[in-house]
């Protein structure tokens, strides 16, 4: 990578994979239940979680010597919902259509516990540039596995990706698709519990494949 | 040596600082927006409203409002009249549609206050429809409604809305799968008494062929949401049946 240094650019790929936020650091976890049962929620969620903390770790970052360390926290929280009630008032006014499909996201995102544990644990020891790096790449890990999730809860769930029917027709009397053959869209793959167990397997076959990650017991 | 960001002086001059600057940022975005979301508001009731009676650019399964520009026109064309009804009391109102159903609902918790109920009446195509704007609870937040009727109280369109059902399940009330489920479907029984329309998980009629039954299909995995659409239905359709009654006399 010519742009970046090696030491930024693993700043970008390590919460990819190897230390991904939510598979291996267990965090946010509440939204990747919540709005993972369609694939185009996970993916405005991980824009919406991309942009937060992208800039919110910049914010930090430039605060960070000026903010007293025995109110960190409330600090942070408060630039986190600052920063997306703005974002929520500026798209109600533009680009009121958005709006609507976000407003879902605005609570669950100064709730999400990726936000405030990268100002914690990055934002508030490192310069602007690489919080900024830092929190890419972290909304980028948290995004990856919400979309492998929600592909795979939309498309065994009700049949469809991002609302199209991919598997064809399943009303009885004008079966299509493979629904001919006899196979049922399964309606548990759309409740919270399955997308655990979804959330679960992908963290087995991740450490399954790289027996660095699992931990010792 | 303590560091100056330690001590707890500085600590409240900060917090003090801190919400004095966020709150006035917070507070001069939402005044300087204000104008302009609330426009964005009255444009989406409108869009709303026409497109339960029908007025819409839906193409087989696509759903799409007539456009934004278009909106105003297209009002005053197809609205013919705005009624306020209280109690037996009907009068003409061209800003009825902005009634605060939220407001109306808790002031009629209060003794002497008869609710006043917003009634649309639009013409297309010789046809009258009767909207009503109704307002709910779901899961999670407020759901609400604007039911399109005939004289006869069957429904002719529906559009359904809410603030923050669960993505994927609850929240597609307002996908055209359910809300075109209503269309024929009676609110009254066979003998003209108000029974309103169920969310039923058991009627056995996915493709709602029968539309006597009072029943539209329900969305699995939203039992909450699909009860408050019935429970929205039944209480606050119900009291729009005095006006359909003297209608029909």
């Amino acid at each position: 990578m010519g742009l970046l240094s090696k030491k930024d650019a693993k700043l970008i790929t390590d919460p990819l994979f190897d230390d991904n936020p939510v598979t291996i650091q267990v965090l946010g976890i509440c939204s990747a239940l919540a709005i993972t049962a369609e694939l185009e929620a996970s993916i405005v969620m991980a824009i919406a979680v991309l942009f937060v903390l992208g800039i919110g770790n910049v914010v930090i970052s430039l605060m960070r010597n000026i903010i007293p360390s025995k109110i960190r926290i409330i600090v942070q929280l408060v630039v986190v919902a600052a920063l997306v009630i703005i974002v929520d008032l500026v798209l109600k006014a533009f680009a009121y259509e958005l709006s609507k499909t976000l407003s879902v996201f605005v609570g669950l995102i100064i709730t999400n516990c990726i936000i405030m544990g990268r100002f914690e644990a990055f934002a508030l020891a490192n310069k602007p540039w690489q919080s900024f790096l830092d929190g890419i790449g972290n909304a980028a890990g948290y995004g990856l596995i919400l979309i492998i999730v929600g592909f795979f809860r939309e498309l065994l769930g009700a049949g469809t990706l991002l609302g199209f029917p991919v598997l064809g027709n399943p009303i009885p009397g004008e079966l299509s698709g493979v629904y001919k053959y006899g196979y049922e869209n399964n309606g548990f793959m759309l409740l919270a519990p399955m997308a655990l167990i979804t959330l679960g397997i992908i963290i087995w076959v991740q450490r399954s494949r790289n027996k660095a990650l699992i931990e010792d017991h | 040596m303590e560091k100056r960001t330690d001590k707890n002086s500085y600590t409240i001059l900060f917090a003090i600082g801190m919400v004095i600057i966020v709150g006035s940022i917070l507070a001069l975005a939402a005044s300087g927006f204000k104008d302009r979301i609330n426009e964005n508001k009255r444009i989406e009731k409108q869009l709303n409203i026409l497109y339960a009676m029908g007025v819409n650019e839906n193409e087989g399964s696509n759903m799409s409002f007539v456009s934004k520009d278009k909106v105003g026109d297209y009002f005053s064309k197809y609205i013919t009249k705005q009624l306020i009804i209280q109690g037996d009391n009907t009068t003409e109102d061209d800003k009825a549609y902005l009634i605060d159903l939220k407001k109306e609902h808790s002031l009629s918790k209060t003794a002497n206050h008869q609710r006043r109920l917003p009634l649309l009446i639009g013409e297309k195509e010789g046809e009258i429809f009767y909207i009503a704007p109704i307002r709910g609870k779901g899961l999670w937040d407020a759901i609400w409604a604007y039911v399109a009727m005939d004289k006869n109280m069957v429904v002719q369109g529906a559009f359904f809305d809410h603030k923050g059902e669960t993505a994927g399940l609850g929240a597609n009330i307002n996908q055209r799968f359910f809300m075109d489920d209503f269309i024929g479907e009676h609110l009254l029984d066979a003998s003209g008494n108000f029974k309103g329309i169920a969310i039923s998980k058991s009627n056995a009629d996915p493709k709602n062929t029968d539309k006597n039954d009072n029943e539209v299909d329900a969305i699995a995995g939203a039992t909450i949401t699909g009860n408050g659409v019935s429970a929205m239905i039944k209480s606050e359709l119900r009291l729009y049946l005095p006006y359909f009654k003297k209608l029909k006399n």
